[in-house]
């Protein structure tokens, strides 16, 4: 008989690919920039049902709009048919011996590989146009990681609920 | 997203509802450039008081409006901005670069506050 650790026993599903452990919501959706506001209306009830502040609530609503801009722009070429998948799962941390709630959105296209060098933010002194999405992405969230896996491009990204403050700021 | 133009003498101001994002920051675009390019319009107003979203590319189009009317020496105007707009613009430290307003009146009148 084996004993299996709690901790790697939950491991041990993870590498069985049990993903629908913590899974909140599942998108799949053409690269239709007509779709981005149907896909923000849910991102941002969702975060409201995780219990992100309201500027939180905005700030992921805007790293998965941008990101899906980036998809649609970069990786597709502006084609509107092609396939995106979200996943929205509910993750857990420990910090400073805190345990905290978080929500992680795994976003894959099947467009070609993105140059690293292309992942790059522009300075922002520079005052014109393009080059901000990656930008709001990267202040928006905790975690963004980028990886090329399968055929598929993969984002991941991660952001963890903050508590309000006692007089109600953030 | 709706997006409509009135004039006051020699205003342009441009009435923009709803959502501005990829799928409709080049109508913004086109229609900014043409004003300040083309028709050379002095002033151009933007009334973003009924824009609840504006993401990067719309921002961007915004930039192009403001650099295409310092290029031919008029102004461009934004009022009305959401909390999410003015973050993004905040976000992208552009927002003290834009002429910005709190409501029409004051755009008008010329009475600065950010």
């Amino acid at each position: 008989m084996k004993f299996l650790h709690p901790v790697r026993r939950s491991k041990d599903r993870e590498r069985n690919g049990n993903s629908s452990r913590g899974l909140l919501l599942k998108l799949e959706l053409p690269s239709d920039p007509s779709l981005l506001c149907a896909v923000r209306g849910a991102v941002e009830r969702l975060t409201e049902v995780v219990g992100f502040t309201a500027p939180d609530c905005r700030a992921v609503t805007r790293a998965v709009d941008e990101a899906l801009t980036n998809i649609i722009r970069h990786s597709y070429k502006g084609r509107p048919d092609q396939p995106i998948e979200m996943l929205f799962r509910s993750v857990h941390q420990q910090s400073n011996g805190k345990p905290s709630e978080g929500l992680e959105i795994l976003m894959s296209d099947r467009g070609p590989s993105i140059e690293r060098a292309k992942l790059c933010m522009r300075e922002l002194e520079e005052v014109k146009p393009g080059g901000l999405g990656l930008h709001f992405i990267k202040q928006s969230m905790d975690v963004v990681e980028f990886r090329r896996a399968n055929g598929a491009n993969r984002l991941r990204l991660v952001k963890y609920v903050r508590a309000a403050k006692q007089d109600g700021t953030k | 997203m709706q997006i409509s133009s009135r004039q006051l003498d020699k205003t342009t101001i441009f009435d923009v509802s709803g959502d501005i994002d990829l799928a409709n920051s080049p109508a913004i675009r086109k229609a900014l450039l043409k004003e300040v390019r083309d028709n050379r319009t002095p002033r151009v107003v933007m009334n973003l008081s009924k824009v609840r979203y504006i993401d990067s590319s719309g921002v961007a189009s915004l930039v192009e409006g403001l650099k295409a009317s310092r290029d031919v020496g008029s102004r461009f105007i934004l009022f009305g901005l959401s909390t999410s707009a003015r973050e993004v613009l905040q976000l992208s430290r552009l927002l003290k670069i834009f002429e910005v307003y709190d409501n029409e009146e004051q755009a008008l009148a010329g009475q600065q506050t950010i």
